[in-house]
């Protein structure tokens, strides 16, 4: 095994570029796991903690460019403002100690149906920033999972950014597991609103093989929402309405059997969670807008 | 490969490290520190919980290589590391006795045992190294607070009800000496 201490992004770039087959490794949570457990050994680890970029994030006028490498802490402590779906998502994430060293960048390197941000990445709406010496390119979150633990990386590019979409309305994140720490999702819900489209995204994880968008009952509930007038009265939403958007949400989930929890019973919990976050976000969307004519 | 980095205030070299080699074990089998504690190996249990540029990390799940240059508190050092905190600057040679021996223990460490906090005393290390740093950031943690920071260390011998206590001594130690 050979051990890459690229000091730069460019440097780091020319050392996947030489050797592709070279794993990245930066907060290690993944990598280190299947090393120590001799589950793989790869012939190049591929250091990104020296390049002291990928921790930087910038605020922009319309999304949160955010580096590989930002640690999940940070994201809870810096961005519950601008991302809070994925701050909350960030916060579901094993224990201190690991949110201090993972980050985005691994969680979509792994592209494991299971990574905590995914749903509030798709929900939110992401473009992931990837680039490789021959050049810089931006995956729309949509299409970046292609396979368990699969994802749309050439050999010799890297994650350098995700581009977030700051929230223009509320967000919610609901995991079911064990126990509050130290657990992988039985499965996972995010779910968005964006009152300036009047439109809502999802995202579920660990119920299909990738992380997925619950498409059919997002266009659903556009539809109830804008037919019925939602976005502008405030109503609450109709529990049949709610209750149709979680059998839809339910539906479009693939899931398996494995030591976490049965096929039935994620479908079921997806259906659970996405009623109960609609309703979260809902009542939290009518909050804000009661104060804001009161204020007018 | 070699790695260059600083242990508990003193500059150490480790030789002939495995390139796939975690940091616990550079620090366990290289260095002659032991405190840091291995089980799970896969950052569940935090029993290896160590500081990395003051920042509370798995040792286990920080490769060797990425340490290159940088200060990791263990354990060994936490006594030293507390006093310098508290005297508000650093001693210039770090300790004379790597493990720990012979020095004073933390505030964190005296209150462990004074609250019978300690049983079999494997997740003890974590434990204190995680302890220390919220009540470095916390001086005043609530409940909640204590159970978030060390819900990253597991321990099978106590039920957590004496180590709540000890935290909750030590904060309160903290907030008597200011």
């Amino acid at each position: 095994m050979d051990f890459l201490r690229p000091a730069s992004w460019e440097e780091a770039l020319a050392a996947k570029a030489e050797h592709p087959t070279a794993v990245p490794i930066a907060g290690g949570t993944d990598v280190m796991v299947e090393i120590n457990f001799d589950h793989r050994r790869p012939e190049y680890l591929l250091d990104l903690n020296r390049v002291g970029e990928l921790t930087d994030w910038e605020v922009g006028e319309d999304s949160v460019r955010l580096g590989a490498s930002v640690p999940y802490t940070h994201i809870m402590e810096h961005l519950r403002g601008e991302l809070p779906g994925l701050a909350l998502a960030s916060h579901t994430v094993a224990s201190p100690q690991i949110r201090n060293r993972g980050g985005v960048g691994g969680n979509l390197g792994t592209a494991s149906p299971a990574g905590d941000a995914h749903p509030a990445l798709l929900a939110a709406g992401a473009e992931v920033e990837v680039e490789s010496v021959r050049g810089s390119r931006r995956i729309p979150i949509d299409e970046f999972y292609t396979g368990v633990k699969r994802n749309a990386l050439a050999a010799d590019e890297l994650i350098r950014a995700v581009h977030v979409k700051k929230a223009d309305g509320p967000q919610q994140y609901s995991k079911v597991g064990t126990r509050n720490a130290m657990v992988i999702a039985v499965c996972a819900f995010g779910l968005a609103l964006h009152p300036e489209t009047r439109t809502v995204r999802t995202g579920i994880g660990s119920a299909a093989p990738t992380p997925v968008r619950a498409k059919a009952a997002e266009e659903f509930l556009n539809a109830a929402l804008e037919e019925g007038g939602f976005w502008d009265n405030g109503k609450i939403i109709t529990p049949s309405v709610a209750k149709q958007f979680a059998d839809l949400c339910a539906a479009s989930c693939n899931p398996i059997d494995d030591v976490r929890g049965t096929a039935s019973y994620r479908r079921h919990a997806v259906g659970i969670m996405a009623r109960r976050t609609l309703t979260w976000t809902w009542e939290s969307y009518r909050g804000t807008a009661a104060t804001t004519e009161g204020a007018a | 490969m070699r790695v260059n980095f600083t242990v508990n205030g003193r500059p150490q070299e480790a030789d002939d490290v495995w390139e796939g080699e975690s940091l616990l074990y550079v620090l366990r089998e290289r260095l002659g520190l032991p405190g840091s504690k291995n089980a799970c190996e896969q950052g569940e249990c935090g029993s290896c919980t160590v500081r990395l540029d003051g920042v509370p990390v798995c040792s286990c799940l920080v490769a060797a290589g990425q340490v290159e240059g940088r200060e990791v508190v263990t354990v060994e050092g936490l006594a030293d590391y507390a006093k310098e905190r508290a005297c508000g600057h650093r001693s210039p040679e770090g300790q004379d006795s790597q493990t720990g021996e012979g020095t004073e223990l933390a505030p964190i460490q005296q209150a462990f045992i004074d609250a019978g906090a300690v049983q079999c005393g494997f997740c003890t290390p974590g434990l204190l190294v995680a302890a220390d740093e919220m009540l470095e950031r916390n001086p005043n943690p609530s409940d909640a607070d204590i159970r978030e920071a060390l819900s990253g260390n597991l321990c099978r011998c106590t039920g957590y009800e004496k180590i709540m206590d000890a935290v909750r001594l030590a904060a309160a130690r903290q907030g008597e000496a200011v």
